[in-house]
């Protein structure tokens, strides 16, 4: 076998499995590969307490603002059917000491599991059902609270109290529909404040704030419509006037598999934006991970495959990678471990810089609570063990050539699951894709996060009772309902209105009050959706918020007709609504230094100022001219003539 | 049979399965005029009402579907799950403690029960042992239903049961004895198992947990591990009771029987030592001694149990405005005892005086106990309390109430002579008088802990 170093090993892999950046793919690469993808889609909903207590919502502290700590440790219980949930075990084996940090401004006792649930709050109950039948949904007739079990301490009862409300709802996006699967409403978590070894510390503030999650079918087909179905359900939710915006009321679950793969999930994506990446990546580590399934069921068979592992002796070696170095200074005990027939293995292509020793390292951090760095092997791209070293710690393996090596360190409590975890992620190897809950990376990967509960961790909640969903709620509930974001669309693209102004828009929810200005005070839908699609993203963006409620633009736009002022000072007055969000708009103008005066008085004085145009070059195109002009005029006329029209009037 | 395949439908829900000819356990589809669900037909809670079908989807939430919005059922019949507890085989380990544990009804690992939508205890040794893996490390545990009643269904004749049970295992040699107990009265038991079981050898622990053992959360698994301990390695050989003693999953508090009382509705900590501290903290590590004056462990197998108690005895809470017929009403039905709950340092109203004398005079032992719950009585401080001691009731220091009830209970179950009922009443038997309170007995939990 020709010798490559792990880097080229890295490169020829990655050529091997076919990895292109996204922006090369095409449509059938995906479909080569058999995309598919589906989507979780949370968002916390309007209401100022949380859904099972009188707690406000909406207020986040900072990680040393906080009354109190209390600590509790997970463990899982029989479900409905008498079984324990793979994942809740694995959390246990972690042995966890959970700590959460509690303030009396945002959480009392229901939070911290010392008293029972309220009775549900009902707008919030309300809200998720209205946005239901915007989705139309099949509602159920009674609302059964459930517990779903989550050891990861994210729930200080280890459970998430939540309810379906309804099934297969719809969206309809421009060339095919999506069908959705449930709507729940459900309590958001605790917000993880660190994680390091046996100890995790979670905020309690935003645990049990109200929020819907609606679950996608798998239909979409590629990363870009993963994205595009997740603004489409974002901008209805928001639609609704029922949700909450802004960081962190929103979140995705995104569902990726292949052929032949398994389902994924990448947990807790913030924003739609790094979805595309996130899918198009997960889907080539699974292709990668089935190329690795191919060459180890080539090499050798999984049930006659072993590993051996032994304890070294730190004074034996003389190592020289600091993190090594330092837990040898904590008396942590370091042992490596053969992989038979693992060579090339180790630096094979994962993920865009990442090789599926990765996959250990992450599983070693999580399941054995060993910090990372936690290993280096045989194949580390950046190399950290010395050849000899290497030689001598395969001679005490007694490796063959075609064996990998995996050299880790931990405490002497975490070595058996460390050996365990480890010897367990191998064996998944040759199964292909093991089924894991993973966690998005700003650069577009994953990294573990858990592995993927089942139905068995569903249970009743036996502190609440069933909640009838009247007929009558639902009729009432169904007058009245906002227009599908898919007429939105249309209803945009008939009026010619450019696209970048469409995101910002729904985003915002300004449909309607473009619709209002223009329906009620007559003025252009495509001119007003523009307005808010350019003029008030841009001082948006430059101010960070809007400092006046969205309704003084309406008002804005009155205060012009009443006025018989002409549009183009709409423009100048928003901004100075930005610097003086209380400025009447007659003082605005005052401040502007405005001045009325009549259409045709402003037309009279062109030919007055072209007698006194006088052209500095000497030769003078009549643009130039005609500029000049305007120059002169525009502030006069802003606002009290149409400055188009106003040069029409320039004859040269 | 009918009723099992059915469970929980009535009315207008059970005639709709039937004509469909649907069961609980089916995978049903179930057609509505909104549009299908599919899923298993589960039972229904009993107390629920009699319109809607409850369906577990195939993704484990479940759902309830009127019946007036459906048009049809399709279903296919399912085997009811197996609903047993996990059992693991319980290891024995050569040296460490015997422990007995005995069952009340209080719940350790349990499950869900479809009839109530309560849960299901369990509780052989192989069951616990597959929910509380540790046990095995603590000690050699035997386990025994008694009875499996809920804590406010527990009275005097479980009392005796268990004096009785106890008996028989520390003659048998255990090396300690814990009882599971739901908690809502389970400071009256431990007040009771002190009077009727004097001069024990062993540690005997009561325990319970705040939140059921259905839940991740649930101290219950804790507060077993550190019974246990206590049990088998503790050298406390008192009726204690052994719960949490902060909200956080850290250490337990070990509480003497008669000075313990339920604090709280729904928290962990619930129980705490009033006008004293406990008598120990407890970690699966072992027993540390806050006090000192405690009865310690010893290998004979000796101990004395008087398993009386008369029933005819009851608690009035005064309340401004307290009518006397009341009183009256009570020594009309025959009962032989009242623990008076004062309030301040024992007093009641004069409206009240003539029908205590009157109840005094019929032979009714009438002591005084306080509903500020902390702090000694003391009926020789203001002029009503002496009115009131000479109309006939007795001042009981700082026993609690529901102690002071226990006591007076058990007393009349061995002798009716007033003097004699006094003086069992004020000598104490484990510290339900005490006569010094330290600085650190009274804890009131006001935005500190």
């Amino acid at each position: 076998m020709k010798f490559k170093s792990p880097q080229e090993n890295y490169e020829s892999s990655k050529k091997a499995v076919g990895y292109i950046c996204r922006e090369d793919a095409k449509q059938e690469d995906y479909d080569k590969m058999g995309f598919r993808s589906g989507l979780e889609v949370h968002q916390q909903l309007a209401v100022d307490r949380k859904l099972f207590c009188h707690c406000p919502t909406g207020i986040y502290q900072k990680p040393n603002e906080y009354d109190a700590e209390f600590l509790r440790h997970m463990r899982p219980t029989l479900s409905e059917l008498g079984t324990y949930d793979g994942a809740a075990l694995m959390e246990y084996k972690t042995k966890k000491q959970i700590t959460y940090r509690i303030s009396t401004q945002t959480a009392c006792t229901y939070e911290m599991d010392e008293a029972a649930p309220f009775a549900i709050n009902p707008q919030a109950l309300q809200y998720a059902l209205r946005i239901a039948l915007l989705y139309k949904f099949n509602i159920a007739n009674e609302t059964h609270i459930i517990r779903k079990q989550i050891l990861d301490g994210s729930f200080p009862t280890g459970f998430r109290r939540t309810a379906i409300l309804g099934i297969d709802g719809e969206i309809k996006l421009e060339n095919k529909k999506i069908k959705l699967t449930q709507i729940n409403i459900e309590e958001d978590a605790c917000r993880e404040i660190s994680d390091i070894k046996h100890s995790r510390i979670f905020s309690t503030d935003r645990l049990g704030t109200p929020m819907i999650e609606i679950v996608t079918s798998p239909d979409m087909k590629s990363p870009q419509e993963t994205m595009d179905v997740c603004n489409h359900i974002r901008f209805m939710n928001r639609s609704t006037e029922e949700v909450k915006t802004g960081i962190g009321s929103g979140r995705q679950d995104i569902n990726v598999s292949c052929t032949g793969g398994s389902r994924i999930e990448i947990k807790g994506v913030a924003h739609t934006k790094w979805i595309p990446n996130l899918t198009h990546n997960e889907c080539f580590r699974q292709w990668a991970l089935l190329a690795i399934k191919n060459i180890l069921n080539q090499r050798t068979n999984k049930e006659k495959w072993e590993i051996n592992s032994v304890k070294l002796n730190p004074c034996d070696f003389n190592f020289n990678y600091a993190p090594l170095c330092e837990a040898i200074e904590r008396k942590e005990k370091i042992h490596a471990v053969n992989l038979p027939h693992f060579k090339g293995i180790l630096s094979h292509f994962t993920q865009p810089n990442k090789t599926f020793y990765d996959e250990y390292t992450h599983r070693l951090k999580v399941i054995a609570c060993l910090e990372r760095p936690n290993i280096i092997t045989s194949e580390d791209i950046k190399n950290k063990i010395d050849t000899q070293i290497l030689e001598k710690i395969k001679n005490q393996l007694q490796a063959q050539e075609n064996d990998a090596q995996l050299i880790f360190w931990a405490p002497d409590a975490d070595v058996e699951i460390a050996l365990e975890t480890i010897k367990e992620r191998s064996l998944m190897a040759f199964d292909g894709v093991p089924s894991e809950t993973r966690k998005a990376c700003p650069d577009g990967t994953t990294i573990f996060e858990r592995i993927q509960p089942g139905v068995d961790r569903m249970y009743p909640d036996t502190d609440t009772s069933p909640i009838p969903v009247d007929n009558k709620l639902i009729e009432k509930l169904s007058q009245d309902l906002p227009d599908e974001i898919h007429l939105r669309y249309k209803e945009l693209k008939k009026h010619k209105v450019p696209t970048d102004c469409y995101p910002y828009i729904f985003t915002h929810n300004y449909i309607p009050i473009i619709r209002n200005i223009s329906n009620e005070l007559n003025y252009d839908f495509k001119t007003i959706s523009i307005f808010f699609g350019h003029k008030i993203k841009h001082l948006h963006g430059q101010y960070k918020n809007i400092p006046f409620d969205i309704q003084r633009i309406y008002d804005l736009f009155a205060f012009l007709k009443n006025k018989k002022l002409d549009i183009g000072i709409a423009y100048c007055m928003l901004k100075q609504m930005f610097i003086h969000p209380k400025m009447d708009f007659c003082s605005i103008l005052n401040t502007l230094n405005f001045k009325e005066i009549k259409k045709q008085e402003i037309i009279d004085r062109i030919s007055f100022i072209q007698k006194k145009f006088k052209p500095t070059r000497s030769e003078t195109s009549d643009k130039d001219k005609i500029n000049s002009i305007m120059g002169q005029l525009r502030n006069m006329g802003v606002g009290n003539i149409n400055l188009s029209e106003l040069s029409e009037h320039i004859t040269i | 049979m009918n009723e099992d395949i059915f469970q929980g439908y009535k009315g207008k829900s059970l005639e709709i399965l039937k004509k469909y000819n649907a069961h609980v356990w089916d995978d049903a589809e179930i057609e509505t005029i909104s549009g299908k669900f599919s899923g298993k037909i589960l039972p229904r809670a009993e107390n629920t009402d009699s319109v809607h079908i409850v369906l577990k989807l195939p993704t484990g939430y479940n759902l309830g579907i009127n019946i007036h919005n459906i048009t049809s059922i399709k279903s296919t019949k399912v085997a009811q799950p197996n609903l047993k507890i996990e059992k693991k085989k319980t290891p024995y380990t050569q040296g460490l403690p015997k422990v007995k544990l005995l069952g009340t009804g209080g719940t350790i690992a349990s499950r869900l029960d479809y009839r109530t939508g309560a849960v299901v205890p369990a509780f052989s040794p192989d069951e616990l042992y597959s929910a509380v893996p540790e046990l095995a490390n603590i000690c050699n545990l035997e386990t025994e239903k008694v009875f499996a009643v809920f804590s406010e269904n527990m009275g005097h004749k479980q009392y005796i049961a268990l004096a009785h049970k106890i008996e028989e295992e520390v003659k048998k040699g255990v090396d300690g004895i814990v009882i599971a107990h739901g908690t809502d009265t389970l400071h009256h038991t431990s007040a009771a198992l002190t009077f009727m079981c004097q001069n024990l050898p062993v540690p005997v622990v009561l325990v319970g947990s705040q939140r059921s053992s259905d839940r991740p959360s649930s101290e219950a698994a804790l507060n077993l591990m550190h019974a246990t301990t206590a049990a088998g390695k503790g050298n406390i050989a008192e009726v204690l009771v052994c719960m949490l003693a902060t909200t956080s999953d850290t250490y337990g508090y070990l509480h003497k029987g008669t000075r313990v009382r339920k604090m709280h509705s729904s928290r962990r900590q619930t129980f705490r030592t009033i006008d004293d501290t406990p008598v120990a903290t407890v970690t699966v590590d072992g027993v540390r001694p806050i006090k000192e004056n405690y009865q310690v462990r010893r290998t004979d197998k000796q101990m004395k149990i008087i398993p009386t108690f008369d029933d005819r005895v009851s608690i009035l809470y005064f309340y401004p405005g307290m009518k006397p017929d009341i009183l009256d009403s009570l020594v009309d039905k025959g009962y032989k005892g009242i623990i008076w709950m004062g309030a301040g340092m024992g007093h009641i109203n004069k409206e009240m005086y003539e029908a205590v004398e009157r109840a005094h005079k019929a032979g009714i032992h009438q002591y005084m106990t306080l509903q500020t719950i902390w702090g000694h009585s003391n009926m020789l401080v203001y002029d009503s309390g002496r009115d009131a001691m000479a109309k006939g009731i007795i001042p009981c220091e700082n026993m609690l109430s529901e102690v002071a009830f226990v006591k007076l209970s058990w007393a009349l179950g061995q002798t009716q002579d007033p003097e004699e009922v006094k003086k069992i009443m004020l000598t104490p038997i484990n510290d339900e008088i005490t006569l010094r309170e330290p600085y650190n007995g009274f804890l009131v939990q006001q935005g500190e802990e």
